[in-house]
């Protein structure tokens, strides 16, 4: 079975909804030119594997997410259960994230292939933050840096990016 | 990994693997263990198998045989003929918002008693 329809445009139909809304046009990150790229030197399964999601992740006693802009980011231990992750977002439908987080930040099925040998692990530490960040001059200069600095300290091989 | 191609052609991922999934199910469907580890597995072979900075590949997964979802909705549509769209996201505040009132509760106990040493927050 393959899929009949074309995937969805997002940026068209956030254009058209924002049109219908008398909003000014949404202007997305659009960046010109190859994105930067990071050559494999070693087989996946020798890989340690950090991720990051943006779908609204917090552990609890952790802070949540404010609607406003939040840049700020969460660091939650690798070895989380699913049941202790909690989600929060204000622009997509949450209820099967909060039924198994799994969804949009994957611990779980991460922590499974480790234990098969597909990668070698995960980096003690993954990383959540909210989505829906309307500055991207934010992102650019304070999170997306910082959580690279995260990344290189914890010494992982990739990074998988998991947006919502 | 995206469900939304467009936005991640836009960016410009170096590597990407697309999973045509409703927003909201970026690396799969609920409790389907199985086939979240297919898709991870599909996804991270991405590292070992790409070559072209930006390219993106659609995973061989299907949400449904109905596609409806990816069809606006009959009842936006007559929102748009009727000129009466609305905003349905939630209201944007700048307190912060949680699951359950528990988690309020606890993370307000921590903040009272040393902070959150994993919370990382910019100034200004």
């Amino acid at each position: 079975m393959t899929s009949q329809l074309p995937a969805v445009d997002y940026i068209q139909r956030t254009r058209d909804q924002y049109d219908a809304l008398g909003y000014a046009p949404y202007r997305w990150v659009e960046n010109i030119g190859a994105p930067p790229w990071a050559a494999m030197t070693k087989p996946l399964s020798e890989c340690r594997v950090a991720l990051i999601g943006s779908g609204g992740i917090y552990t609890p006693g952790q802070v949540g997410y404010h609607f406003k802009d939040d840049d700020s980011f969460r660091v939650i231990d690798s070895q989380t259960k699913e049941a202790d992750l909690r989600i929060v977002h204000f622009a997509y439908d949450m209820a099967d994230a909060r039924r198994d987080p799994n969804v949009v930040f994957p611990l779980g099925p991460l922590r499974d292939l480790a234990e098969r040998g597909v990668i070698c692990g995960l980096g003690s530490n993954s990383y959540a933050f909210m989505g829906g960040i309307y500055s991207s001059r934010r992102v650019k200069d304070r999170l997306a840096p910082a959580l690279a600095d995260r990344v290189v300290s914890d010494e992982v091989d990739l990074v998988l990016l998991v947006p919502v | 990994m995206t469900s939304a191609e467009s936005i991640t052609r836009s960016v410009g991922a170096p590597r990407a693997a697309f999973l045509d999934f409703p927003l909201g199910h970026t690396a799969g469907k609920a409790n389907e263990r199985d086939e979240q580890r297919a898709i991870l597995t599909a996804a991270l072979n991405l590292f070992a198998t790409l070559e072209t900075p930006g390219e993106i590949v659609r995973l061989p997964f299907e949400w449904s045989e109905d596609e409806t979802w990816k069809v606006v909705s009959a009842s936006e549509e007559a929102e748009e003929e009727s000129g009466e769209t609305k905003d349905d996201r939630t209201e944007r505040r700048d307190a912060p918002q949680y699951q359950s009132s528990a988690d309020r509760t606890r993370a307000e106990e921590a903040l009272a008693s040393g902070g959150c040493p994993t919370c990382v927050f910019f100034d200004g």
